[in-house]
């Protein structure tokens, strides 16, 4: 199942911000069911990469701290309109996601 | 002709085996190898000191006026508080959130190569707590810390 991504990039002093979102429930496991009493499965976002113009410049490790659908924000140097960025994701079922776009700052 | 065969398949093994040595005594740190798997022992750990020891091996950081954190001091609901951090000394290959009264006091640690030592996530905080980001810049840990306020806890049901 394809999830929903957006991004965008904007100026922040003398870097580029670039927000992430992407629609996931990012179960923390913890949580029960309250009709069944059962714990509900742990499934959130653990890795996510950021590649600017090819290459590989951030590298997260999320945990189940974060919330649902999460909005992440990374910084980018030297960043130009025009530039390629690219993000991808995995879970921890294996699900996986990806976008590419030329970003204006 | 089979002999130098079996000598290159012993070199071979050799330095393979030497690789293993490497990875398990540290040397090969996980931002050189960048698909390297997620840190389950950190995000496990129960203490801040726990989860940075697991990550960078000691837990000794100093407070820094480098970095900056964007947070509300107060925020309405546990389940999303958004938090934003900015470490401007040279040289940052890794930032992390740590929210000291989670169970789990890791939030997200990323790891810089090329890009800037920036974080923004919106976490979930059980209560009250004290939230510190801890930032590796030349070998060395830095720290700075707030405090935030929640009046609806965000781990629950």
């Amino acid at each position: 199942m394809a999830r929903k991504m957006q991004m965008r990039a904007r100026k922040v002093g003398d870097i580029a911000e670039l927000m992430v979102r992407v629609t996931h429930p990012m179960e923390t496991g913890l949580r029960k069911d309250k009709k069944t009493g059962k714990k509900i499965p742990a499934h959130f976002i653990d890795k996510m990469s950021i590649t600017h113009n090819g290459k590989l410049v951030v590298e997260a490790d999320l945990g189940i701290a974060i919330s649902k659908n999460p909005i992440m924000g990374f910084g980018l140097k030297g960043a130009k309109t025009g530039d390629k960025v690219s993000v991808t994701w995995k879970d921890n079922k294996g699900e996986k996601g990806s976008m590419t776009k030329e970003i204006k700052v | 002709m089979t002999d130098i065969k079996r000598r290159t398949f012993l070199r071979a093994t050799v330095a393979s085996g030497a690789l293993v040595v490497a990875a398990g005594a540290g040397l090969l740190k996980p931002t050189q190898v960048l698909a390297a798997a997620w840190p389950s022992k950190a995000f496990g750990a129960g203490s801040v000191d726990d989860a940075l020891k697991a990550l960078f091996g000691t837990s000794a950081r100093a407070e820094s006026g480098d970095i900056k954190i964007t947070a509300n001091i107060q925020a309405e609901n546990g389940a999303s508080v958004p938090v934003a951090v900015r470490a401007s000394m040279p040289n940052v290959t890794s930032l992390g959130i740590y929210v000291h009264k989670n169970a789990q006091p890791l939030a997200a640690n990323i790891n810089v190569n090329g890009g800037a030592g920036y974080l923004r996530a919106n976490i979930k905080m059980l209560k009250t707590s004290k939230v510190e980001f801890v930032a590796k810049a030349g070998g060395k840990l830095y720290t700075k810390s707030v405090n935030i306020k929640v009046t609806a806890g965000g781990c629950g049901g």
